[in-house]
């Protein structure tokens, strides 16, 4: 089906945090890819295990986190077991990443322009008077007015959209191939949340850029991204074009959380409701994790665990669509 | 700035007048000072005389006033167990008390900031170990044990080190130093390193502590997903987030240094004001006793200025430009 | 029946809530901490040979018929000229220098103890009051706690001590040493508790519940004690402990200055203050066993302070 190598491949991602009462495991053998210029959504509910897989991605997991299986392959080479130098010569330069709050984000002892000109001096072989130069571009280009004044400038100084957008500039100013942003617009005001997203889209498209897209609005991946993967305890229940996902969901839960989405123009009488909550990650039943919950849960589901079963353009890992399609 | 460094000044002056208030009330306890100056045979005009000429007769506000106008002066008066001027006292003394302090605030510093960066970043080290459970032990010895300790080994025993005085020391106009002759500069060593430790263990504390807290921030895991390298990462952007508090502390513990030097003073027979200030209180000397606290609350003061300029100098939170904050 | 039953659930809750216990993540790093474990034996078997060192002690130091002078300067026990009954030697009065540790650890603890409650209530009630009055009060108590934490503990403590010499005569003074180094020390300390009390305060009061209950109309203060106060029996608890520490500290520095204790009821400090003076002479145990009780003591508070905090904030570690 592909035609090049993918930019991303993760293959059986296992993500462990040793405690003193066992093992959780909180991203569990999780495996997808990403295209090179391609937009991945990633949702889910808190706790599903998506910021994890980004921050396993990037090599930053906090410990005693740790990566306890599979593979994470950067076009083409392992990047799961590199040396922390050679790890961080990736970060920035070829992997960028964006933070949910950009208010933390920025240290608040060092001007922006700072900020940009030690990340750029870090990846490119610029001089700091060219570095400033790109910084300024970089600053104009994530739509910050004057930004020959606001350089000099100290976070404090910003608003939390504006702070968003130097957020934004410092991942893309080493040109990354790929982008993880982490809820980029959960702690913004919602009048400010379309433009950031926009802008991201954007300068994604215009870069060449592939981002993977960790959220929990649906809205936000209907309007940006070209695939989506549903995330569920861990695990990811569904992954499959944008489109395909939001308009015809195969897993239960997918369906429940499209449910519960208002939608404009629909006829809908009332938002569906998913009984219940999340499992805690020490609770995971056996079988599919979503068993308990499930208004469609048969026998097989409380005692094997699905692999994902490719449905025409999208995969799910769900009992009811076994024997419809070959495995992926 | 101004207006910051006015409202501090203003702050400071009331500070200085409430110490001098309870510095002039030491003098009201203490019954009539006249029978501390005149023996109990005196005549009752002598009395009345001595009472006159030293304002005694007045109201409590103004004789409140003029004591501050006196000390405003550098008038102290004059002590009752020497029979000197207490100015003149105090003069000689001070220098003594300063380099001790000086060199054990410098030697707290350069040993102890490092420990604690060194101890914050290597945390599960066992170096770092060992050095946190020897810290324990530095803030359990008691500054006067610590003393006996160093002149037990170092004096009586080893024989290598003076264990009381200053030693030679060379006058530079109304200034004594121990820096200029190497007996002066031997007759130090014990003392500094008696009055450091204490503070030696608990900056080293404090900085590992900020710098824990601070690793743990969202700016430190996005300058590392930025792909900085760990130099730039720990010493630019940890460390200078870990020195603001450090500095207020640090600013503190010089104060602590003063009133320590009083027990380090007494072990090591060190001529300086907190040997005076200590026979001071044991022989109810009021004059000495109001005047060492007035002059030290002056120095903290001082100290407490420098502390918040320099605050202002790291922090540019605090140099807020109010016009700027929340431009769009 | 109804009475056995009762106590059968109160039996059962005791039960429970030991279980409970054991099971905590408290216990949990203490079993895992060997030096925590002997931290606390240490501080157990120092205070327990303190607090009944009238029995305990194998002299009574107080006695002076008990006293022989041509006992005195014995080394210890294991030294050529130490006598068996004097397992760390006499000091210069011929008094058994263990004993002195034990009485004297003794008043250091009681001083130690009595101080930090002090701390803990002027602390607790002004931290409440002026994080629950908030406005002029507020800022005047916390002006008040800036300026004096400005100020080193032993310099407040020395001119409160001070201000009793001068103001008390020196019979009386003698008398009320005690208290007023325990005044003294405590009034020295109270900030921290204040600033966590009142942080606490600033916190709940904001939140909805308290609102709420201020709506169906409960009185403020009782809010104040019945949700606001259990919050803060943790970090209380750490401070109080570090707190505990210093205070022995800052009392047996004041007694080594010779401004603490009446020399009546000698602490650790003031026998290091008597042991001093003979140092240069030889008769170095006269300072080093009541030095090294007093590090130990210290210490094993310290350690244990720093091992609670860590325990109730996890977040630290």
């Amino acid at each position: 089906m592909r035609a090049n190598r993918p930019l991303l491949e993760v293959d059986r991602l296992r993500v462990e945090f040793p405690t003193r009462r066992g093992t959780l495991v909180a991203v569990d053998e999780i495996s997808f890819h990403i295209d090179p210029g391609e937009v991945l959504g990633v949702v889910g509910e808190s706790g599903a295990g998506k910021s994890l897989t980004g921050s396993a991605i990037i090599g930053l997991l906090e410990p005693p986190g740790r990566i306890a299986g599979g593979r994470i392959l950067f076009d083409g080479s392992r990047i799961d077991d590199l040396p922390y130098e050679q790890m961080r010569r990736i970060r920035g330069k070829q992997i960028g990443a964006v933070f949910q709050d950009p208010l933390t984000s920025l240290n608040p002892l060092y001007s922006v322009g700072r900020q940009l000109i030690e990340t750029i001096t870090t990846h490119l072989d610029l001089s700091e008077g060219q570095a400033r130069k790109r910084a300024i571009e970089l600053l104009a280009e994530v739509g910050i007015p004057a930004p020959e004044r606001r350089i000099d400038q100290y976070p404090h100084q910003f608003s939390g959209g504006m702070r968003q957008r130097v957020v934004i500039a410092l991942a893309l100013c080493a040109n990354p191939r790929l982008i993880i942003a982490d809820e980029p617009t959960t702690a913004l005001d919602v009048s400010i949340q379309a433009q950031i997203i926009a802008l991201l889209k954007k300068l994604c498209r215009e870069h060449g850029t592939a981002v993977m897209l960790v959220t929990h609005d649906m809205g936000v991946i209907a309007e940006t991204a070209d695939r989506v993967a549903v995330m569920y305890a861990g695990r990811i229940a569904e992954i499959g074009p944008a489109r395909q996902v939001i308009k015809q969901p195969l897993h239960p839960y997918t369906v429940g959380l499209m449910g519960s989405i208002p939608m404009v123009g629909t006829d809908a009488d009332r938002l569906v409701q998913i009984e219940g909550a999340m499992p805690r990650l020490t609770e995971i039943p056996p079988g599919c994790a979503f068993n308990p919950r499930c208004p469609k849960v048969f026998e097989r589901c409380r005692h094997d665990r699905p692999d994902l079963i490719r449905v025409g353009p999208a995969s799910t890992a769900c009992w009811l669509y076994d024997g419809q399609a070959g495995h992926d | 700035m101004l207006a910051f460094i006015v409202r501090r000044l203003i702050q400071s002056i009331i500070v200085m007048l409430a110490v001098a208030f309870i510095a002039f009330s030491l003098f009201q306890f203490t019954g009539d000072p006249i029978n501390n100056m005149v023996g109990p045979e005196a005549s009752a005009e002598t009395r009345q005389l001595l009472r006159e000429r030293l304002g005694l007769d007045k109201p409590f506000p103004i004789q409140f006033l003029h004591f501050v106008g006196n000390v405003v002066q550098g008038e102290f008066g004059v002590s009752y167990r020497l029979g000197m001027k207490v100015e003149d006292i105090l003069v000689q003394r001070l220098p003594a008390t300063l380099e001790l302090v000086a060199v054990a605030a410098l030697l707290a510093l350069a040993v102890g900031v490092p420990l604690g960066v060194y101890t914050g970043l290597h945390r599960y080290g066992a170096v770092s170990r060992l050095m946190l459970t020897l810290s324990l032990v530095g803030i359990s010895l008691p500054t006067f044990l610590i003393g006996i300790l160093l002149i037990l080994v170092f004096a009586v025993w080893l024989g290598w080190l003076p264990s009381f005085g200053r030693g030679k020391v060379v006058s530079i106009g109304w200034w004594t130093t121990n820096f200029t002759s190497w007996d002066g500069f031997r007759s130090i060593i014990l003392p500094a390193i008696t009055l450091s430790l204490f503070q030696m263990t608990l900056i080293m504390r404090l900085v590992r502590a900020e710098m824990l807290e601070v690793l743990r921030t969202d700016y430190i895991k996005f300058a590392r997903a930025r792909g900085l390298t760990n130099r730039a990462v720990n010493f630019g952007h940890a460390l200078k987030n870990t020195l603001v508090p450090v500095i207020t502390i640090t600013g503190l513990q010089i104060g602590a240094l003063i009133a320590f030097a009083i027990i380090t003073e007494t072990v090591f027979q060190w001529p300086g004001m907190g040997l005076l200030f200590l026979q001071a209180i044991q022989f109810v000397d009021i004059p000495v006793m109001s005047s060492y606290l007035v002059l030290v609350a002056f120095l903290f003061v001082i100290i407490n200025l420098v502390v918040d300029l320099l605050y202002y100098a790291v922090d540019p939170r605090l140099r807020i430009d109010r016009a700027a904050v929340g431009a769009h | 029946m109804t009475e056995m039953h009762a106590s059968a659930t109160v039996g059962g809750r005791t039960v429970d809530l030991i279980r409970r216990f054991l099971d905590s993540d408290v216990f949990h790093s203490f079993k895992r901490s060997p030096v925590v474990m002997v931290a606390f034996c240490v501080a157990m078997i120092f205070f327990a040979g303190a607090f009944f060192s009238p029995w305990l002690a194998p002299h009574n130091t107080f006695d002076a018929s008990t006293l022989n002078l041509m006992d005195a300067f014995r080394p210890p026990a294991w030294k050529a000229e130490g006598m068996k009954e004097y397992l760390l030697g006499t000091d210069d009065q011929g008094r058994d220098v263990l004993s002195t540790i034990m009485f004297g650890m003794r008043v250091s603890l009681i001083v130690g103890f009595c101080s930090v409650l002090l701390a803990v209530a002027i602390g607790v009630t002004l931290g409440l009051i002026s994080g629950y009055l908030g406005g002029a009060i507020d800022s005047f108590i916390m002006r008040v706690a800036d300026v004096q934490l400005s100020f080193p503990a032993i310099l407040v403590a020395l001119l409160i001590d001070g201000f009793a010499r001068s103001f008390l005569p020196r019979s009386m003074h003698e008398e009320l040493a005690l208290y007023v180094l325990i005044l003294a020390i405590g009034a020295s300390n109270w900030v921290q508790f204040a600033r966590t009390v009142r942080g606490s305060v600033m916190v709940e009061k904001g939140r909805e519940y308290v609102q709420a209950a201020r709506v169906i109309g409960i009185h403020p203060a009782m809010i104040m004690v019945r949700h606001v106060l259990p919050n803060v029996i943790g970090p209380v608890l750490v401070i109080a402990t570090l707190a505990l520490a210093v205070a022995i500290l800052t009392e047996a520095t004041l007694s080594f200055l010779g401004v603490g204790v009446p020399p009546t009821r000698p602490s650790l400090g003031t026998l290091i203050r008597v042991g001093n003076n003979f140092l240069f002479s030889g008769e170095w145990w006269m300072t080093i066993f009541p030095g090294a009780a007093l590090v130990l003591l210290v210490l094993a508070v310290n350690l244990l302070g720093d091992w609670l905090r860590d325990a109730l904030n996890p977040k630290l570690r």
